[in-house]
């Protein structure tokens, strides 16, 4: 069978091709210890590449509202935060239904889109909260489990969380790994972990937070996705968002040539997530031009491409008024989440 | 489209640059644009014009004035008369004028930028984020070496009126790779902008008013190569420095031959973009993209022949392709383009026809699917696979966005196969092995290496090639030394015409001298050898003694031992500490030989010039010895993080045509600083006392000197000489005699491009030590590699 999007929010679902080629759902295949021992990744070119992905394309007025249109139905609008309440989280679905001011909306013409957040982004003690708040959206709760964010309780522990995220309504859930097995070249253990917090998720999608910011490395930055995709991730993820240093566009080009190479010898399509530190509209516009460039159209799809964000989606709304108005916009002038 | 539409497509949509400020500026000039002269606009003085037309469209652009002779001579003329102006001024001075000239670069770039684009065709993204900053960038790098100057350059002046002539595919960024360090080491200027591309150049000279800087100091000449000849062929200019094809750098070398004008060319370039199998290949893809599909390819040091290793050929291919389908042709001003026009129709013709004969060669063409625009002149990016070295497209430089791929088997194929060519201007290599990419980078011919890189440039570090891409660097310290001159060598007396030698006559005297005590032979490939012509000829003393015969060498001579140096190359490849032990070895072997050497040679030269001559011989044996392992390459700080080390090696195979006056140390001034950087040597010594290669190749084989890493040939000196000059197999020639022996061998090196070194006419005092010895011999005998090595994990 092949995979298709099935976005609630953009009609025709949208097959997904690499190539030429049409590709599957991603699920678990063996370990395959070749694959991770053959990752190359020269940092100072990978940098190279990065630093001129926001400078080689420009997208401007009509085109640009539709790629900042397109950045908030690829947003998992998230709090995770040691204050976050119940009513704290209902304002944030309030605003995962409706991102957009309704002049805005209408002023572009995109009442047909039914624009909404890709999914909202909590934790595990506010699913049901979140899931309550959502009823008839169509926008599903991500819930990150498995004592996010360093993922060090007791691995049962970790499983179970899971197993009560999705019994709570999650589903999508976003797993961390234990950074020492890359450390350490434990890439069975990782890769066993992985299996096991995929067994949990059942029917959810689940996204595999590499870390990648307490990872260090590109190189490990790489084999830590080879793992994590091998093991049956639906996407791969950055960061926790509590990392030093989270979503970077060379860590972010390395984990999507991973997925690209993944996708090159499997037939199967995995999903990306940078999360963390992303905050402008212009921010946005530099990935979702890395996942134009490098994977291509079907990549721009929520089913295959999420940001992890909250403050991002007030600078886009302020971007779009002033696409309609031509007048800078300031923050209070649009509800916040 | 709708935005709800868009929202589906995901497309980039148009992203043009506005034009409308440098559609203004031309209109302020009526879009006609004179000469820059002494300061000011001057008219044609033909009052001809011709016109310079966008790429993109076909579309005149502006009219701009046509160069003669007269006008050549009215700016060198002004150059002239400002030198003294300019050179009154301090470094600091100098150095707030440069600074001024960057700071304006900055503050108009971006119509700096607009205007190149315009009248080159390369994507507004390329002169906006690499041109035009670089530009900047070395305009202030060299005000620094203005401040410096007398600091770091200690003895050295300006070469005087400086002629440049330069390319269009980086019109003004070439324009300050030559402008910048010649005002910053005192010259004064006049460039001739290309042809195609004069506009930035003229932009650029209001930077220069308004920035006040003295009338005259920069020149610029516009029109065709007519104009260009005329500047490099004006007797008025002491230093030519040029850019672009490696025939005009040949015309150029030819027709300066006859002059004492100092030379540096960078020409054109088959650079190798070598592909380990252990490489990052998706970085290795992105390389390729901003290496042969960066501004069109029209890139003197593009990586044009892709050799990858066979085990990961056609994973590389197919990720090539797959990027190669995501580059964006088109309007070379919309922000979101990758590849712009082709400068000249002509330039669009070359391609095309090449890339046919490629095909018709056998290679297999891929190009992206998708349409290129119906106006404008464009190329779609081209990889050619199944290549093989016999086909043009693997020789020849093409300029423009064709990727001519091959494989290898092992590092030795890589290495032998990056070398297979003509050129030597860059590398690139890839390998997450440092040992394995610093092996391959110390082997290539190049001038610039770039490991994991590519077309990386900065104002701090050399750029210029080995072969036939020319000689001579630009950008840092290297780079700057090419327009300076060592104080010492312009104080040195002019050479006085010598009478023609008598001496070199086929048996002359032969029969009449039964009891000649010596006959010596040639020394090739570290055997005594009987010269080819069975000929000999008589030498005679300054009594007019007979001493003895020397042997007549002639071509076949000349053939023998170069072949004989080019097998001894792995002299090269000693320790410096292993050649300075076989140097040092020379002169105590010299010293035991001492007296009857002093003895034999004081019959030519007379007693106290014989003993000086051995004396100081034994000294600058030392010298060099000491030398070998002394004469260090530099680190350079480019931006970024990596560290680019600027490395002499030897240049190769060295003619050498010893100077008459000497015969002894004159000739060992010349080889030892060649030998003692790693160089093998053919050299002709003086006519004057040839004999004295007899007493050299017996020191020399006790010695431990391998075979052929020095040969010598009796002769006669000019037609040896040119024997030599014309020998591809040579690859710098050192001629210290005439002017017409070095007018000789200029013009006749122009078959491999070989570097030339003379005295120019100055008298060289062997004697001297604080001239005849040192750092401005051991940079003849080396050539910098600048080998650029990021890191990171």
């Amino acid at each position: 069978m092949s995979l298709q999007t099935t976005s609630h929010n953009t009609k025709p679902p949208m097959p997904i091709v690499l190539n030429g080629r049409l590709l599957e759902a991603n699920r678990r295949i063996p370990l395959n210890l070749d694959w991770v021992e053959e990752v190359r990744v020269n940092t100072s070119a990978v940098e190279r590449r990065a630093a001129t992905l926001g400078t080689r394309r420009t997208v401007k007025k009509e085109n640009q509202a539709a790629w900042l249109l397109r950045a908030i139905a690829c947003m998992d609008l998230t709090t995770l935060s040691g204050d976050d309440s119940a009513e704290r989280v209902r304002r944030l679905c309030a605003k995962a239904r409706q991102p957009l001011q309704r002049h805005i909306v209408e002023g572009l013409g995109i009442a047909d889109l039914h624009i909404t957040t890709g999914a909202v982004c909590v934790y595990h003690a506010y699913v049901e909260t979140a899931v309550k708040a959502l009823e008839g959206s169509g926008i599903p709760v991500a819930a990150v489990s498995t004592g996010f964010p360093a993922g060090l309780s007791p691995l049962a522990e970790r499983v179970e969380e899971i197993r009560r995220s999705v019994e709570a309504g999650a589903s999508e859930i976003d797993i961390v790994i234990t950074r020492a097995h890359v450390f350490n070249g434990e890439w069975n253990a990782l890769y066993d972990e992985i299996a096991a917090f995929k067994d949990a998720c059942g029917a959810a999608h689940m996204k595999s937070i590499l870390g990648t910011g307490d990872l260090m490395t590109l190189r490990n930055v790489a084999r830590a996705s080879w793992v994590a995709m091998m093991a049956g991730s639906d996407f791969i993820k950055t960061s926790t968002g509590k990392e030093a240093v989270n979503a970077t566009l060379p860590v972010s080009l390395v984990m999507v040539r991973a997925i690209r190479d993944y996708a090159e010898k499997t037939g199967m399509a995995v999903g990306f997530k940078p999360a963390g530190g992303i905050k402008t509209a212009k921010q946005s516009l530099d990935w979702l031009s890395l996942m134009k460039e490098e994977l291509g159209r079907p990549w721009l799809e929520p089913s295959l491409f999420r940001f992890g964000a909250s403050s991002m989606l007030g600078d886009i709304e302020r971007q779009l008024e002033h696409y309609l108005t031509g007048r800078y916009s300031a923050t209070y002038r649009h509800p916040i989440a | 489209m709708s935005i709800a539409e868009k929202f589906q497509s995901m497309d980039y949509g148009a992203a043009p640059e506005d034009p409308k400020e440098v559609t203004a500026w031309l209109d302020g000039h009526k879009r006609r644009f004179g000469h820059f002269i002494a300061g000011k606009w001057a008219a044609p003085k033909a009052g001809e014009y011709f016109t310079t037309s966008d790429p993109s469209s076909g579309d005149v652009i502006a009219e701009v004035a046509q160069g003669n002779s007269a006008d050549v001579d009215a700016a060198v003329a002004a150059a002239r008369k400002a030198l003294p102006v300019w050179q009154a001024l301090s470094g600091h001075e100098r150095a707030r004028y440069l600074y001024a000239l960057a700071r304006l670069v900055q503050k108009h770039s971006r119509r700096l930028a607009v205007l190149e684009t315009i009248d080159n065709g390369k994507p507004i993204r390329e002169s906006r984020d690499i041109d035009i900053p670089l530009v900047a960038r070395h305009f202030y790098h060299h005000a620094g070496w203005a401040q410096l100057l007398r600091q770091e350059f200690p003895g050295y002046s300006a070469c005087g009126v400086v002629g440049q002539v330069i390319p269009w595919n980086f019109p003004l960024l070439m324009f300050a790779w030559k402008v910048a360090p010649a005002l910053a080491a005192g010259n004064t200027v006049v460039i001739k902008p290309a042809e195609y591309t004069p506009l930035t150049a003229l932009a650029f000279a209001e930077l220069a008013m308004e920035a006040g800087l003295p009338a005259g100091v920069l020149n610029i000449i516009t029109g065709d190569g007519s104009t260009g000849a005329a500047l490099v062929e004006h007797d008025g200019i002491d230093k030519i420095a040029f850019t672009g094809s490696t025939e005009v750098g040949r015309i150029i070398r030819k027709s300066t031959a006859a002059s004492h004008k100092k030379l540096s060319l960078e020409l054109g370039g088959k650079s190798p973009f070598v592909v380990f199998d252990d490489a990052d290949l998706d970085s290795a893809v992105e390389g390729l993209v901003d290496g042969i599909w960066f501004n069109q390819g029209q890139v003197c040091c593009a990586g044009s022949r892709l050799l990858v290793q066979e085990r990961v050929a056609e994973t590389l291919f197919a990720k090539l392709r797959t990027r190669m389908q995501a580059l964006r042709i088109g309007h070379p001003l919309d922000k979101s383009i990758d590849i712009g026009a082709i400068v000249a129709p002509v330039q669009l013709e070359r391609i095309r026809k090449l890339v046919d004969e490629g095909i018709a060669d056998g290679a297999t063409c891929w190009q992206p699917q998708g349409t290129l625009p119906t106006k404008g002149l464009y190329f779609p990016p081209t990889l050619l696979t199944g290549v093989h070295p016999t086909a043009t497209v693997a020789q020849e430089e093409i300029f423009g966005p064709v990727l001519a791929a091959m494989t290898f088997r092992t590092p030795a194929e890589a290495a032998e196969l990056a070398n297979n060519t003509v050129y030597g201007l860059a590398a690139s290599i890839w390998s997450e092995n440092i040992n394995v990419a610093l092996d391959l980078a110390a082997q290539v011919k190049a001038g610039v290496v770039w490991v994991n890189s590519t077309n990386q440039f900065d104002a701090a570090c050399g750029f210029g090639g080995y072969r036939e891409s020319g000689y001579g660097r630009e950008g840092g310290r290297e780079g700057m030394l090419e327009y300076l001159t060592p104080d010492w060598l312009n104080a040195l007396p002019k050479t006085i015409a010598t009478k023609k030698s008598s001496a070199v006559h086929p048996d002359d005297d032969a029969t009449a001298n039964a009891d000649i005590d010596r006959t010596v032979k040639q020394y090739i490939g570290g055997k005594q050898a009987r010269p080819d012509s069975g000929y000999s000829f008589a030498v005679h003393g300054i009594d007019g003694k007979l001493l003895g015969e020397a042997p007549l060498g002639n071509r076949k001579d000349i053939r023998n031992a170069v072949e004989a140096a080019n097998s001894a190359a792995k002299w090269a490849k000693m320790t410096a500490h292993a050649r300075a032990q076989v140097i040092y070895y020379i002169a105590e072997n010299l010293i035991q030989r001492k007296e009857e050497i002093t003895r034999r040679l004081a019959a030519a030269v007379g007693a106290p010039q014989a003993a000086s001559e051995v004396a100081l011989s034994i000294e600058r044996i030392f010298s060099y010895a000491a030398w070998t392992d002394k004469f260090e390459g530099v680190v350079h700080h480019p931006p970024g993080r990596n560290i680019t080390i600027a490395m002499p090696e030897p240049v190769g195979t060295i003619g050498i045509l010893a100077p008459e006056e000497a015969p002894l140390l004159g000739l060992l001034s010349l080889l030892l600083p060649a030998i003692a950087m790693g160089n093998t040597v053919v050299a002709v010594p003086s006519e004057k006392y040839p004999l004295i290669l007899g007493d050299l190749y017996q020191v020399f084989d006790t010695s431990d000197l391998p075979g052929g890493v020095v040969n010598l040939v009796a002769g006669k000196p000019s037609e040896l000489g040119k024997t030599l000059a014309d020998h591809d197999g040579v690859d710098a020639i050192w001629c210290f005699r005439s002017d017409e022996d070095a007018a000789m061998v200029k013009a006749a090196s122009i078959g491999n491009l070989k570097q030339v070194w003379t005295n120019e006419g100055h008298a060289y005092n062997w004697f001297d030590a604080a001239h005849a010895e040192g750092r401005w011999f051991l940079q003849h005998a080396t050539q910098v590699k600048n080998i650029w090595v990021p890191y990171g994990e």
